[in-house]
Order: C-alpha cells, then structure tokens, then sequence
C-alpha cells in the first residue's frame, strides 16, 4: 500500500470547489426564472453569465492553489 | 455590391494570407518534421496556446449559430452557455494527464496514446477513424459561415460563378496551412480574435441602444421562449434536454483532434492550467453573442424584404449577418464579416492538420509504412490536409448544406463514443480493450440511429415507462457505450482474456519536465 501523496487531502478538496459551478449549471430548475430580474434581463440569463465570472475565478484560484 | 465593406474585407483578408505564409519562419525550425508541422514544436506559450484553443473553441460558425439557435429557439440555444462554463474545470482535472502523457512518449494524437496504453492498433485505429470522421464536416460547416457573409456582401453570382471566393479563400488557406503548419493559424488567431472581440463589443452595445435596451429587447421575447419548458406529469420538459446538451458537449469537445492538437501544442502543464482560467474570456464574448439572437429578433430583421433572399437561402444562420448589414456602417461590416471568415479560416486549418496527422501516424506509419521516416510523416500529413480540405469544399460546393449540418451533429454523436477509451484510459486500464472496443461499436451504431429516427434533431426523448426524457443523443448513446463496456470488461476478466500491454508507467501522467 503505497503512502498517500501529501497534499491529497488539499486537491481532494480544490476539486470539489472546481465542480460547484459544474454542477450548478447542471441544476437547470435552479435558474430556470425570469425573476429577479437585473436591470430587465431575466434571472436564466444574467445568472449563467455571472456563473461564468464564478466558473473561471475558482478555475484561477485553484491554479494559483497550484492544484 | 457592397464595395467599402468588399474592400475592408479583402484588405484583411490578404493581411492573414501574409501572416500564414511568414508563420513558416517564426520560431524556425525544421518543418519536414510531423512534431513540427504538425504541433508547432510543441513550443506555443500561455498566450499563443490561448489565441489557438480560443480560435479553435470558438468557431465561426459557433458565432453564426448560436445566435441564430436563440433566434429561433429561444431559451434552449443557451445551452451553450453553461457547456462552456462547465467545459474549463473539467479540462483543467482530466487533460494535463494527457499533456503529460504525451510528452513523455512522443504522442502526437489521442490514437497514439490508445495505442500506447492499450497495446491494441485495432483501437486506435477505431479512435483515429473516428476522429477523421467527426472532423470532416466540422470543417465543411466552417466553409458555410465564409459563404454566408460572402453572399451578405452582394456576391450572388448564380451558378459556379457565385462559388469562385469561396474557393479561391479556401486555395489560398490550403497553400498556406501547406507550408506552415500549425504555426499558421496559430498567427492568424491573434488578428481574428482582435476581430471578434471588436466586433462582439460594437455589435452588443451599438445595436441594442438602438432598440432601446436589453430591458426593452427582452420584453418582446414571447414567454415560451424566454424560459425552458418545465417538467410536466409525464415528461422532464426542456430541463434533461438542456443539462445533456450542456455535458455531452463538454464531454465531446476535447476529444475533437483538432482540441487535442491545440493542448499538445503547449509548452507545459501550466500553459494548460492557465489557460483553463483565462478561456472563460471567450465564454463572456459567446454569452454575449447569444443575446444577438434576441436582439435580431427585436430588430424584426426576419421580416424585412431587404434580407428575405438571404433567408430563404441560409435560414436563421443569417439573423447575425442581418443585424451587422442592417445597423453597422459598411465599412464596419466589412470588419465584421472579415471577423466571421477568419474565424472560419482558423478552425479550418486546425481541423484539417490534426486530421492529417491521425491518418500519418494511425493509419500511413500503423498499416502502410511502418519503417515511414520523419520526412516521409511530414510530407503524407502535408498532402492530407489537402485532400481533407478539398473533400470539404466539395461536399459544401455538391451536396446540400442541411446534409453537413447533420453530419457535424452526428460528429458530436461519434467522437464522444471515444470517452471510455481515451478518458477513462487516462486513469485505469480496467476496462478492457476488447469491451472498448465493442462498447465504441455498440455507441456508434446506436447514436446514429437515434440521431437518424429524430430527423437529425440534437435531442431524443427517451421513454421510460409513461415518462419522457428528452436528452442529447450523444450522452445517452454514451451511456449504453459505457454499459457494455464495464458488463464486457467484467466478463473478458472473468475469462482471464490478454489485455494487451501497457506502454505507460503513473509516473508518466504527472510528467511535467518544466
């Protein structure tokens, strides 16, 4: 039985976090809405478009996490 | 004729054509060598490997269609939306172990690799053919994006006349992707995506101040459209249809040579990782672009008489090109359609070398040549990528564009039966390469006829008892795929059958030499 490498304990982790956008995206009834509304747009729409900014900064930050 | 928007556009036009041909001697090297060629060198930085994944992601067809897709459909076209925001995460996990994989054993395509792990040419070559499979009309579909905004610019010349830019754009990309390889789109993809990025940012604030706003624009969407149709007593509305499109193509893409190319292109690890955060740049532009959709549909484009022409010829692919002919001033249209046919001229360079490059190894040095040298490799690739690129602009010149619509879908239901091997291969060798094997053949059989029995339309509608469950054709296909694999692997191991031998150690997945 081989050591666990160190750090398994910590990407284990940063994985999780890298698919919590993932899977909110995957759970449609969560956003299918028109309200609340921003500035007119429809929940569906501006939601995704901020679940992207989410998306790409975990996606960075686990980068940073060296991950 | 539109001869400022003509004009602008062949000026831009002969600026790339420049660029492809001097990319032969940035970075210099000896390009009769496929590792040359064929990946750059394997050289490209965070920056240019951005440029390249960006202009290979990001098609222009992608931008002509999505929007049309939310033109017509509405709420579902938006798929595309949360496919790209779930493609990042799950490419930064899985595809370093690729990367790595790769470098460590010299791998130019994902059939190398399967052959390498597996100990089995029979399944890499089943990966090989499939990937030229999937490719081909994926190119094809690029040449339309090019045809369209040719035809927008007044060239309607009937007959064979009418074809002449096309082929002579498309001589002109084939000459030069034939001297430099990778290296030529991987220069060009700066100025197309410059392009892109102005164009996205004029056409999103320009044209909707002109209609009133966002607010305004989405007031006028009918309410079947604006949202997903919900879950009713027997069925999962638009809710599975939506989630499956999004993850089957997220699965799909990366399998795609051309993806493949671009990723073993780069320097290292990082420039992969990295790049996984700062892709998302594009997602906000294609995000962006899908409003286009609405907005077209608030500009009442559909009905002007000034574009019915074009309508009847190429459907709501023309909603975009509308929207820019109707609202930009010409010379800007010129801009924006070069923007359209660069982004089409990318892909389609890329798609063409990463096809080139599985027949050379998988198929020319595999079955027909195996003593073949590195000249002799470059020299068979350099060919292909013609032969490729001539099969597509005659099927788009010959055959009816519907027919490479459906191919490119189905292309998406082949290339994603190559998971179980290539991505699960990444990580274990417990399914065997016999069960892979049938399993690919049972996925692609299957997916087709689905594919077929709902003319072609992305989404099936399982049945499951009374309830309905509409999903993409390519993740149910995979599913059945994986099934047979896993029963097949249990059974073959139970019968103690050889599995081939691996080439590879863990180690080599880690392998990171910078």
């Amino acid at each position: 039985m081989a050591e666990p490498k160190p750090g398994r304990v910590k990407r284990t982790v940063w994985y999780v976090i890298l698919f919590v956008p993932f899977f909110t995206a995957i759970w449609v009834p969560l956003y299918n809405r028109v309200e609340p509304s921003l500035w007119g747009i429809p929940f569906f729409y501006w939601f995704q478009f901020v679940l992207i900014v989410i998306a790409a900064a975990v996606t960075g930050l686990a980068y940073k996490a060296k991950i | 004729m539109n001869w400022s928007a003509l004009t602008v556009f062949v000026i831009l036009f002969v600026l790339v054509t420049v660029l492809g041909f001097v990319a032969a001697r940035w970075r210099a090297a000896d390009l009769n060598h496929l590792n040359e060629w064929g990946l750059g060198g394997r050289r490209f930085g965070t920056l240019v490997t951005w440029f390249l994944l960006g202009g290979d992601l990001y098609t222009a067809y992608t931008f002509v269609a999505v929007p049309a897709l939310v033109f017509g459909a509405g709420a579902i076209g938006f798929f595309a939306v949360p496919y790209t925001l779930m493609l990042y995460p799950f490419v930064y996990v899985v595809y370093p172990r690729l990367w790595s994989v790769a470098r460590k054993h010299g791998y130019v395509t994902a059939s190398d690799f399967v052959r390498g792990r597996y100990g089995s040419p029979l399944l890499a070559l089943l990966v090989a053919v499939t990937g030229i499979l999937a490719t081909m009309p994926y190119i094809a579909l690029q040449l339309v994006g090019i045809q369209v905004v040719i035809a927008a610019m007044g060239f309607t010349g009937e007959g064979w006349v009418g074809d002449v830019p096309l082929i002579v754009a498309f001589a002109i990309l084939a000459a030069y992707t034939y001297t430099s390889g990778l290296r030529a789109p991987a220069l060009i993809a700066v100025v197309k995506d410059l392009l892109i990025y102005i164009t996205v940012i004029a056409a999103i604030t320009v044209i909707p101040a002109a209609l009133g706003g966002y607010g305004h624009i989405f007031a006028g969407i009918a309410s079947d459209k604006l949202l997903l149709a919900p879950p009713t007593a027997d069925s999962t509305g638009a809710y599975s249809a939506y989630a499956t499109l999004a993850l089957g193509s997220v699965l799909a893409l990366f399998l795609y040579p051309h993806c493949v190319t671009a990723l073993l292109a780069s320097e290292s690890r990082s420039v992969i990782k990295r790049n996984m955060a700062l892709l998302p740049a594009y997602s906000l532009a294609l995000a962006l672009l899908a409003f286009l959709g609405y907005v077209a549909v608030a500009a009442r484009v559909h009905s002007d008489p000034a574009y019915a022409g074009y309508f009847a010829k190429y459907g709501n692919n023309f909603a975009v090109p509308a929207l820019m002919l109707k609202y930009f001033p010409s010379w800007f249209v010129g801009v924006a359609f070069a923007a359209i046919a660069i982004g089409a001229l990318v892909p389609a360079a890329i798609m063409s070398i990463a096809a080139a490059n599985l027949y050379t190894r998988n198929i020319y040095k595999e079955y027909l040549k195996p003593d073949a040298s590195h000249a002799d490799e470059a020299r068979v690739a350099k060919l292909v990528s013609l032969v490729v690129k001539v099969g597509a602009l005659a099927f788009i010149l010959f055959v009816p564009t519907q027919y490479a619509i459906n191919l490119q879908l189905l292309g998406g239901v082949w290339i994603i039966q190559t998971l179980p091997t290539v991505v699960i291969g990444l990580y274990t060798r417990w399914l065997h390469r016999w069960a892979l094997a049938l399993g690919w053949l049972v996925g692609m059989g299957l997916g087709t006829w689905m594919a077929v029995s709902q003319q072609f339309k992305p989404a099936y509608p399982l049945h499951l008892g009374g309830f309905t469950v509409p999903g993409y054709t390519a993740f149910y296909a995979l599913l059945v795929n994986l099934m047979v694999a896993v029963v097949l692997s249990l059974l073959l191991r139970a019968l103690n059958s050889d599995a081939g031998s691996d080439q590879t150690s863990p180690a080599d997945y880690e392998h990171d030499p910078a």
